[in-house]
């Protein structure tokens, strides 16, 4: 039996991220596509990697049919170049599915049966509306397992309003507002480009090239976001400014234990400490990551105060306000994600938990006083999960 | 038992040649110690709206497959069978439909005999039979498992019951003896004459097993599985089943007859002794203590056969279709797509009707909900009722504390009336006067949109009069409910000659989405339900002025079997409002609707009858009796009844010549939702019509052909 390995994040990038539906950058292009360029992408900025020596690939999509089907892992491997010697499957956690590659993958790492894999997710919403195809067991409704409203993300995020009143939609628009000014601030520092990969578009006007996030607002207001309609409840709180939107987008990371760190002289980026997921009644999906986080804290030996950096999906922002008050943390904490979050950049399901560890990773480089940081996300039906992740350029002592 | 007769199970078959036959198919399933259990599925082989039914040929289906399994059994093939139904549906039971069109006492005798000698097969196979419940069981459905020696059921079955007293029935196909020995009296009462009493009422999966109609329950998940191999165990000896409930000689001695006693003054008590078949229930639960299971069988069947043949089931089946199908799709309806959403709510006043109005509003719609009055502190005590109504909500366990927050936070008040700008519905609930509820409508108009539906809650004004100084009085809409708001389920939807499709679609939608069954009114005096009232109350009150007392009115109209009496309803709604409502029947109607000075004075005096202090009547209140002293030509009963008849068979003729309603029916569907006429009565016409009412009234009858048993 192999001792238990040290797992590293060694490296991500992701395509720039786009808006669903006909109108988007994306709609031309294929889901495997846009996985493959992530992954040749993050292989290609880290040449000592041997593609040979990958032990498997993981890639995440909630909805597996189509252009997001046929195990998508191992056909992003085989359309990758990488060689036929290298597996893959394909995974699903909904909006947690790259999250989950990560944490299974380097599950394996920790227990010895791996050594080097590539772990992403793709979502085309415009592809791949939410609910396609679906078909929710009768016994659900017979029984009344999960009321009809937790198949309904909007739904279960105006529950968490509901449930804690002081949790105002003004709180959630501003919080949303933060996330717009936030992301606009990381591209204007260059805190964003770096870990994109390129990807060539065909629009009617011709080819183009993606090299930004389309689903940013940087000129949100707060008057604007007051004004705009509540799709899921009359004079309800949840906007389409206080949400994620539906886009279109892929991430993918090299992960390896640490005697293949050691062995290809290596400079990862972080360690895991430790993850965790659990679950929460389906109806208020929003609030998984309390749990979640609590879980992997206790696993790690570490207390909220031990975090210097968090971030958080942005499923919707009440569901973040949610966490954050659990926690006594403040709404504009500049711990909580700095280059702001998916309200701005978008949320492309199972691709977003790999965005979350870029951008945590990019914040780590900047940030050696940070010795621990968080990557979290709720996910449909009822979930959350939570990563812990240490910084190896923390300057502390140990 | 003895097979039925050739020649019956022959006209059997042709009365039933259009049947949707449930089939019974059967295939072994392999238990342990290499025995087989030969499983049973009841399948009508529709989709789950149309459920499982039994009907002449699926018996005689399943009776051949019982007697293959005899065979087989006798043979050593088998070693048990089990029954279950097709996905969420054991069997709902005889087809009722047909059961309604049964030709003659003989065939509806010989349906009877059908069923039992069919399901008696399941106690005569020679190995052990088990019924699995996996899902809707309602009469036969629940008959045909009584008949197994064992029964499962799954915890998830949308329900369990014996319904037919609720239809004018009683379970004739071996309930009403198999059931009281089953599981005891009490229990059996309450299954067989309580809860089909009780709007019709089922037992889920969990009471089936705690009354002991099942020996075990499972879980949906592994139901079947679980099922066959809790028989395996009971075949093959590991599980022993006792039956806690089982009556025993003590209870048939001591208990029995006690029980029935109190059964049967609770009865009379509560519905009168009108209806036939919760008392030919009675009877057979009483004698089901001694009788043996053939005489019990025996006796069902007489009762059956005289019931199916009687009037009262076909009034009752003609009611039922009214609630089930009429209700669900009222005559004269707008397309529902020409409905404007309704996203926040208006409600103008904030007394006790007005706070019933937006709990139920923001209950049922989930929007924001705005209240007003005169001033603050009146808002005040509406918000506190109603949050507090909220909160027992909560408290009761009925809904989540996410959703008593979601629901107080929508309920705000003001005493500003643009605070309504932004309501897209608007009701009133101010005193019942012309000129306030012109004056209120004018104010809320100068604040909302011109396409804001604005609804009145008046019982006897003009809705079009209401709207008379209206800009835009297309919009409005009478929205009529009865008291009490939250239990009543009809609203009559009054149309003025102004009233756009648009404002009516909206009214059907949004009083569908209160749960609410509505019928489509003309503007006309009383609408529909407070119409026929006054002409019944006006002639009550009528009969006592002339000199008629109290008791011989009292009694002249029990032949209706109506919920209460003329005087107490008057004292349910209120004396003063009683007289307001023969006034104002009066005034429109001068030469057709009594007023009554007396019943002004009993008003003002406060009481008709005498009570003790638990409210129940003990007579007639002496101030009330000298009050209305003094009439010299007083009638019989018998004259009353007649005039009642008559007056009423006349004045719904006139209404519906008058198009207040499309047809006799929303008539009857009012009565019976608004007014709590009884099923027997079918409302109001078929009885009318089988009284010979019409026929004097009008020299005619409201159905062709009437609506009455073939004996």
């Amino acid at each position: 039996m192999a001792e238990q390995s040290e797992i590293f994040f060694v490296d991500g990038m992701r395509t720039p991220f786009g808006r669903a539906g006909e109108k988007g950058m994306y709609w031309n292009t294929r889901a495997d596509d846009l996985v493959v360029k992530a992954m040749m992408g993050v292989l290609e900025r880290n040449p000592q990697v041997p593609k040979d020596q990958i032990d498997d690939v993981a890639i995440a999509a909630t909805t597996q049919t189509g252009d997001q089907g046929l195990t998508l892992g191992r056909t992003a491997a085989l359309l990758a170049g990488l060689p036929r010697s290298v597996p893959g499957f394909a995974i699903d956690r909904m909006c947690a599915g790259a999250m989950t590659a990560v944490t299974t993958t380097a599950g394996g790492i920790a227990m010895g049966a791996y050594d080097l894999v590539i772990a992403g997710g793709v979502e085309h919403m415009g592809h791949h509306p939410m609910g396609q195809g679906v078909d929710p067991n009768p016994r659900f409704l017979a029984e009344k397992l999960v009321s009809m409203d937790a198949l309904n993300m909007g739904n279960t995020a105006e529950r968490i309003h509901d449930r804690f009143p002081h949790l105002t939609k003004e709180r959630a628009d501003r919080f949303a507002l933060g996330s717009q000014q936030k992301l606009a601030a990381a591209y204007e520092a260059g805190n964003i480009q770096p870990d994109l990969v390129p990807v060539a578009i065909k629009t009617e006007a011709g080819w183009g090239l993606a090299t930004r996030d389309e689903a940013p607002r940087p000129d949100t207001t707060m008057e604007g976001l007051a004004g705009l309609k509540t799709p899921f409840r009359p004079h309800g709180r949840v906007t389409a400014g206080n949400s994620s939107g539906l886009n279109d987008g892929a991430t993918a990371a090299i992960l390896a234990s640490g005697a293949m760190v050691k062995k290809l002289g290596l400079t990862p980026r972080m360690r895991m400490v430790t993850f965790a997921f659990a679950g929460v009644e389906p109806e208020i999906m929003g609030l998984g990551p309390v749990p979640s986080t609590e879980k992997a804290l206790r696993k790690a030996g570490l207390t909220i105060d031990d975090i210097g950096l968090f971030d958080l999906n942005e499923a919707f922002a009440v569901q973040v306000l949610s966490l954050l008050d659990h926690f006594g943390i403040a709404d504009d904490d500049p711990r909580v994600n700095l280059y702001g979050g998916a309200i701005a950049v978008g949320h492309p399901l199972a691709s977003t938990g790999v965005r979350l560890m870029i951008q945590l990773a990019r914040q780590f480089e900047q940030r050696p006083d940070v010795r621990y940081g968080i990557t979290a996300m709720c996910v449909g039906l009822g979930q959350g999960g939570t990563v812990i992740w240490e910084n190896p350029n923390w300057k502390g002592k140990r | 038992m003895t097979p039925v007769a050739d020649n019956i199970i022959q006209q059997l078959k042709e009365f039933s040649a259009d049947e949707v036959v449930t089939h019974a198919y059967v295939r072994d399933i392999p238990l342990t110690g290499g025995r087989t259990l030969a499983l049973i599925t009841l399948d009508n082989d529709r989709d789950h709206t149309r459920p499982n039914t039994f009907g002449p040929l699926g018996l005689l289906e399943l009776g051949a497959v019982l007697d293959e399994q005899t065979v087989r059994a006798a043979r050593n093939e088998i070693h048990g069978v089990a029954v279950t139904g097709k996905q969420y549906i054991l069997a709902a039971g005889a087809d009722l439909s047909k059961v309604s069109e049964i030709p003659s006492v003989e065939v509806g005798h010989g349906l009877g005999e059908l069923g039992h000698d069919t399901f008696s097969k399941l106690s005569e196979l020679g190995v052990p039979s088990f019924v699995f419940i996996n899902g809707l069981a309602l009469g036969g459905g629940t008959e045909v498992a009584l008949h197994a020696d064992y029964r499962t059921v799954d915890s998830s079955i949308a329900g369990l019951a014996l319904p037919e007293v609720f239809l004018g029935l009683i379970p004739g196909w071996g309930g009403a003896w198999l059931l009281p020995n089953l599981i005891g009296i009490e229990n059996a009462l309450r299954v067989v004459i309580e809860n089909p009493l009780k709007m019709n009422r089922m037992l889920k999966g969990p009471d089936v097993l705690k009354l002991g109609i099942a020996d075990t329950m499972f879980s949906p998940a592994n139901f079947l599985e679980e099922s066959i191999r809790w028989a395996d165990g009971v075949i093959s000896g590991t599980t022993v089943v006792k039956r806690a409930n089982l009556p025993g000689k003590i209870e048939r001695m001591a208990k029995w007859d006690v029980a029935i006693g109190i059964a049967r003054k609770q009865l009379e008590s509560k519905i009168g002794t009108v209806a036939k078949s919760p008392y030919v229930a009675l009877d057979l639960l009483k004698a089901a203590k001694s009788s043996t299971k053939e005489e019990g069988f025996a006796a069902e069947n007489d009762a059956l056969a005289a019931l199916a043949a009687g009037d009262q089931f076909q009034a009752s089946m003609y009611a039922f279709n009214l609630v089930q199908k009429r209700a669900k799709r009222p005559a004269g309806a707008p397309d529902k797509t020409l409905a404007r959403p309704v996203t926040k709510v208006g409600v103008i006043g904030a007394g006790l009707m007005a706070s019933q109005f937006a709990l139920l509003f923001v209950r049922r719609l989930q929007v924001p909900v705005v209240i007003t009055d005169l001033d603050q502190s009146r808002v005040d005590k509406g918000l506190e009722y109603i949050n507090g109504e909220i909160d027992k909500l909560a408290e009761k366990g009925r809904i989540s504390t996410d959703e008593r927050n979601r629901l107080t936070a929508l309920v705000s008040g003001t005493t500003d009336m643009a605070d309504f700008a932004d309501c897209d519905w608007v009701i009133e609930a101010v005193f019942e006067e012309l000129g306030v509820k012109q004056e209120v409508f004018a104010n809320v108009e100068k604040h909302v949109s011109p396409e804001a539906i604005l609804a009145t809650n008046t019982s006897s004004l003009s809705v079009e009069q209401i709207g008379a100084n209206l800009a835009n009085p297309e919009r409005l809409v009478g929205f009529h409910f009865f008291n009490p708001v939250a239990v009543m389920p009809l609203i009559e939807v009054v149309k003025t000659p102004h009233t756009t499709d648009e404002a009516l679609s909206t009214a059907m939608v949004t009083a569908a989405k209160l749960r609410k069954n509505a019928v489509i009114t003309r503007d006309t005096p009383g609408f529909v339900v407070n119409r026929i009232l006054a002409k019944l109350l006006g002639e009550a009150m009528h009969a006592v002025d002339t000199g008629t007392s109290f008791d011989v009115v009292n009694d002249s109209l029990k032949p209706f079997g109506l919920p209460m009496t003329a005087f107490e309803l008057l004292e349910l709604v209120g004396l003063k409002v009683g007289a307001h409502v023969l006034d104002t029947h009066h005034a429109a109607f001068p030469e057709r609707f009594f007023e009554s000075k007396n019943l002004h004075a009993l008003a003002e005096h406060g009481r008709i009858f005498d009570r003790d202090s638990k409210g129940k009547i003990k007579g007639f209140d002496k101030k009330a009796v000298a009050i209305v002293a003094g009439g010299t030509s007083p009638m019989t009963a018998e004259q009353i009844l007649t005039r009642v008849e008559d007056g009423l068979a006349d004045e719904i003729k006139r209404m519906l010549d008058d198009e207040v309603v499309h047809a006799a029916e929303d008539i009857d569907l009012c009565l019976i939702l608004g007014a709590g006429w009884p099923f027997q009565m079918g409302g109001a016409t078929p009885y009318l019509d089988r009284v010979g009412a019409s026929e004097r009234a009008f020299g005619g009858t409201f159905h062709t052909p009437m609506i009455k048993g073939i004996a």
